[in-house]
């Protein structure tokens, strides 16, 4: 059985990391790891997922900062982060910038995190809940904990028949890595809490590889010729939820943000 | 700036006299003070001869096999940043900086006059808010600034002054001293309390532990309980969006110094009016059992018309370190400012008096 | 629901694998003991509540779905903390005052064991007579001492730590606390009588297991104990930041004493 398999898989792998000296070297240094196989001879990315980063607060790196309401002190801070951006800051046009500077000026107006709006690609990917992949042939799924946000990855190219928030997800496998490319977007998502934003020619092509038995290695390159003067690129680990009991729980957030969005709207106005 | 060519012509141990006079219960530390005391006239040789350790001292090593830092550290000092004015050379006589402690202790233990407002603050030594009730890491040195050989800081640029000027400004705009918790000095605010780089003793409390493991060296200041992690793994500084107060420590070995440099200050920390872009490079040396020179240099172009540099000793402390819950028993920035309050009330109520008595 | 369905499937092969790992001897450092250096960070929600709990509103209607509690199945060991009665009824207050009263939002130190579980990182530096557990959030750290174990000499918000190793493990005995932090959002609090037992060994390269007996007799009718995984944050450039919160929270702690009030 398939989880049996995994045990001496998770030796062997512990012996190749173990290896690394503290700190981890950068994932092309270590040697090639080969994930287990699923039925159907592919790399095994099923399981209980989460980034630990600081991602969704700031792609870029960010010193600490106080949060945007106040009343909440230092549990609602904004914590530093180091950024996933790879080779400095995002390349907005200039006009672009200029927005997204007003986007982070009034973000708790109008980012739709806020909403329980769903959170758009790749910010799923970060958001710091888990997410669970349900490995097929054909479709990939991934259930985020995250306002049920799901994405269903095509293993068979087919074309997007709207623009969706999820953007629509057409994958194949280039040897250990699935490779996602996401097209047909809305404009409506944002790429975390600081304003980062796109229009609707949003393109993004992620490439997903294991690393160890409990760590994916996650690239998104993300092209938008509405808004960047060229493509750029976001890389971070993906951890594996290791606890006996793991699993995606239910997050559904729209009755937390109802009075939010319709508080106004009450006959009776809130306090 | 002398020193250090005598230095390493004469080796470690000598300079470490020289410059780091302790009370050590050994006699032959006391005993050699004199002669090194005026370095610029003291023979090199002679000295190392006379010192009656003559075994050489190797510095221990962590398992790592980088030398061993560890232990607990102060670097209390009266040696001010700047020379004083009036003072010209660069070292006293131990007779004469036992003079200035002396002097610098008795202005501690001044008794304030019952009734005043400054007795309503707690007697500083009774407290231990003190320098002297802690062992002191005895500098020769009349400035920790060595370079400028005058021993202050360098003339700082337009740009500085002009930085220098908006701040105040700025300051003055959001009002007097408590009318709000921010304009209270950051260290009553418990923020910040100059923990360094460059490391600077507080006026009490200043106590700092080492910690090694491999590729790391770990500093830890007791005051605000700040802990400065520095990887010794030659990776880069973070990027340019990053910023903090402690700014972003970088270290590497040099023989058996430790250097470190630090970038991605924030445009808050200031120290003595520097800008975000402030580079601190510091160096430590441990040159015995008892001792660790720290040197420093600081350099922002667009403050200071050059780079300045520093020197202080650092001695063994017995330990422990105390927890510093500053901000959690932060009762003094509520009661000054409740006091403030009550007091615009009180104004404001008899002057209300007096209109309606009129 | 297909989630839930796929979840239990995917569940029983978790919970076999990790049942059939066998016990995992960790590096070495250069003077032989278990190697925990790094950068580690806890992955659940236990820095809401460490007990069991579904998703729920923030208290803060204004913030909308980003500060509601994400749900989590807990980290206390038999789900229940065993509080005296009296206990529970504080428990209750505290939590229905949760605005007013936590210490995290006024950034005060998080004390033992929260600061291990709360989102951000901590570092941990293994000297041989001292190890160094530095938190990012305010900068709390935690020294453990490793040889001459004494005994408190005041209380404290992170109190005083003597440890030991036990062949693998990295067992961390705490007192001296005082009676203010608090164990995580929802108002799980203790007195200063609190003393905490911690084991820690690495389950893998990447992986700690954490557990921590919690003792407090003012409060708890027995000792209980919490487990969870502490796992390395392993990007290239992974390293401690500053999270200095006292400057972000000045306006809530003194915000009505401002000359002019801040709303």
């Amino acid at each position: 059985m398939r989880a049996r398999f995994l045990g001496p898989m998770m030796i062997a792998a512990a012996a190749l990391l173990e290896a690394a000296p503290a700190p981890p070297q950068a994932p092309a240094q270590a040697p090639a790891y080969r994930a287990p196989r699923t039925k159907d001879g592919k790399p095994n990315l099923n399981g209980i997922w989460q980034a630990v980063n600081e991602a969704n607060w700031d792609l870029e790196g960010h010193g600490a900062a106080p949060g945007p309401f106040w009343q909440l002190g230092a549990e609602f801070s904004v914590p530093p982060g180091m950024g996933i951006v790879e080779g400095g800051p995002i390349p907005y046009k200039p006009e672009a910038l200029q927005k997204r500077k007003a986007n982070f000026a009034n973000r708790m107006n109008l980012d739709p995190e806020i909403k329980c709006y769903l959170p758009g690609v790749p910010r799923a990917m970060y958001m710091p809940y888990p997410f669970q992949i349900v490995q097929s042939t054909d479709p990939i799924m991934m259930v985020f904990e995250y306002a049920g946000a799901v994405r269903t990855v095509y293993m068979k190219k087919q074309p997007a028949p709207a623009d969706s928030w999820m953007g629509w997800s057409n994958g194949r496998w280039e040897g250990e890595t699935l490779v996602i490319d996401t097209t047909d977007f809305n404009d409506l998502s944002w790429f975390d809490r600081s304003g980062n934003f796109h229009s609707d020619a949003l393109h993004v092509v992620e490439r997903i590889t294991a690393l160890a038995p409990n760590h994916l290695n996650y690239e998104a390159t993300i092209e938008d010729p509405k808004v960047f003067t060229r493509p750029w690129k976001i890389s971070m680990p993906l951890y594996r939820r290791i606890e006996k009991n793991a699993q995606v729980l239910e997050f559904k957030c729209v009755e937390f943000a109802e009075d939010f969005i319709y508080g106004a709207l009450r006959k009776v106005p809130l306090k | 700036m002398h020193q250090r060519v005598l230095a390493a012509s004469v080796g470690i141990a000598a300079l470490a006299l020289a410059l780091t006079v302790v009370l050590l219960a050994q006699v032959p530390a006391a005993a050699q003070a004199p002669k090194a005391a005026t370095p610029a006239a003291t023979k090199p040789a002679p000295a190392t001869k006379a010192a009656p350790a003559a075994k050489a001292w190797t510095v221990p090593r962590t398992p790592e096999g980088v030398p061993d830092l560890q232990g607990y550290w102060t670097n209390n000092s009266y040696t001010p940043l700047e020379r004083p004015n009036g003072v010209t050379k660069e070292f006293y006589t131990l007779e004469e900086l036992r003079q200035v402690e002396k002097k610098n202790a008795e202005r501690e233990e001044e008794q304030t006059t019952p009734g005043t407002v400054a007795d309503v603050h707690y007697d500083f030594t009774q407290f231990g808010l003190d320098r002297s009730q802690t062992r002191l890491a005895d500098n020769l040195r009349t400035s920790v600034i060595t370079n400028p050989e005058n021993g202050k800081l360098p003339p700082v640029t337009p740009e500085g002054q002009k930085r220098a000027a908006d701040r105040a400004a700025e300051r003055k705009k959001q009002g007097a001293q408590y009318d709000q918790v921010q304009n209270i000095p950051i260290g009553s605010r418990c923020v910040w309390m100059n923990a360094g780089p460059p490391m600077m003793p507080p006026g009490y409390n200043p106590a700092y532990q080492i910690v090694q493991s491999p590729g790391y060296v770990t500093i830890l200041v007791e005051m605000l309980h700040e802990t400065r992690v520095i990887p010794t793994d030659g990776r880069p500084h973070a990027p340019a969006g990053v910023r903090s107060w402690m700014g972003d420590p970088k270290g590497h070995w040099e023989g058996d110094t430790l250097v470190v440099e630090t970038t991605n200050f924030n445009d808050k920390v200031a120290f003595r009016g520097a800008s975000e872009n402030m580079k601190v490079t510091e160096r430590f040396t441990r040159t015995s059992d008892d001792a660790i020179r720290y040197e420093f240099t600081v350099d922002d172009p667009s403050t200071w018309e050059r780079a300045w540099k520093g020197e202080m000793p650092f001695v063994k402390i017995g330990g422990p370190i105390f927890e510093h819950a500053c901000n959690e028993g932060n009762y003094g920035i509520a009661n000054t400012l409740a006091g403030a309050r009550k007091e615009e009330k009180k104004a404001a109520e008899e002057a209300a008096k007096k209109i309606s008595t009129k | 629901m297909v989630t839930s369905l796929v979840t239990s499937g995917l569940l029983l092969a978790v919970t076999t694998v990790a049942g059939q790992a066998p016990a995992y001897r960790a590096p070495r450092t250069p003077d032989g003991k278990p190697n925990f250096n790094g950068i580690w960070q806890a992955m659940n929600t236990a820095n809401w509540d460490v007990e069991p709990h579904a998703a729920g509103p923030s208290l803060v209607r204004e913030l909308g779905a980003i500060a509601a509690v994400p749900g989590g199945l807990g980290i206390v060991e038999g789900g229940e903390i065993p509080y005296r009665p009296e206990a529970l009824a504080k428990k209750k207050e505290n939590q229905a005052n949760r605005l007013k009263l936590d210490p995290e939002i006024k950034c005060y130190l998080p004390g033992v064991p929260r600061a291990m579980y709360m989102p951000s990182p901590f570092q941990i530096i293994q000297g041989q007579k001292h190890i160094m557990i530095v938190h990012e959030f305010a900068g709390a750290v935690r020294t453990i001492y490793m040889e001459n174990h004494t005994e408190a000499p005041a209380d404290s918000w992170m109190g005083w730590s003597n440890g030991h190793w036990e062949g693998e493990s990295l067992v961390i005995d705490t007192k001296g606390f005082n009676d203010l932090s608090w164990f995580d959002r929802a108002g799980n609090f203790h007195s200063d009588e609190l003393h905490v037992v911690e084991r820690i060994r690495a389950r893998s390269p990447e992986t700690l297991s954490y557990e921590a007996t919690i003792e407090d007799p003012k409060v708890f009718t027995r000792p209980w104990k919490i487990s969870m995984p502490l796992y390395r944050r392993v990007e290239p450039n992974a390293q401690l930041m500053e999270f200095r919160c006292v400057e972000f929270v000045e306006d809530l702690i003194y915000g009505h004493l401002r000359k002019q009030p801040s709303k």
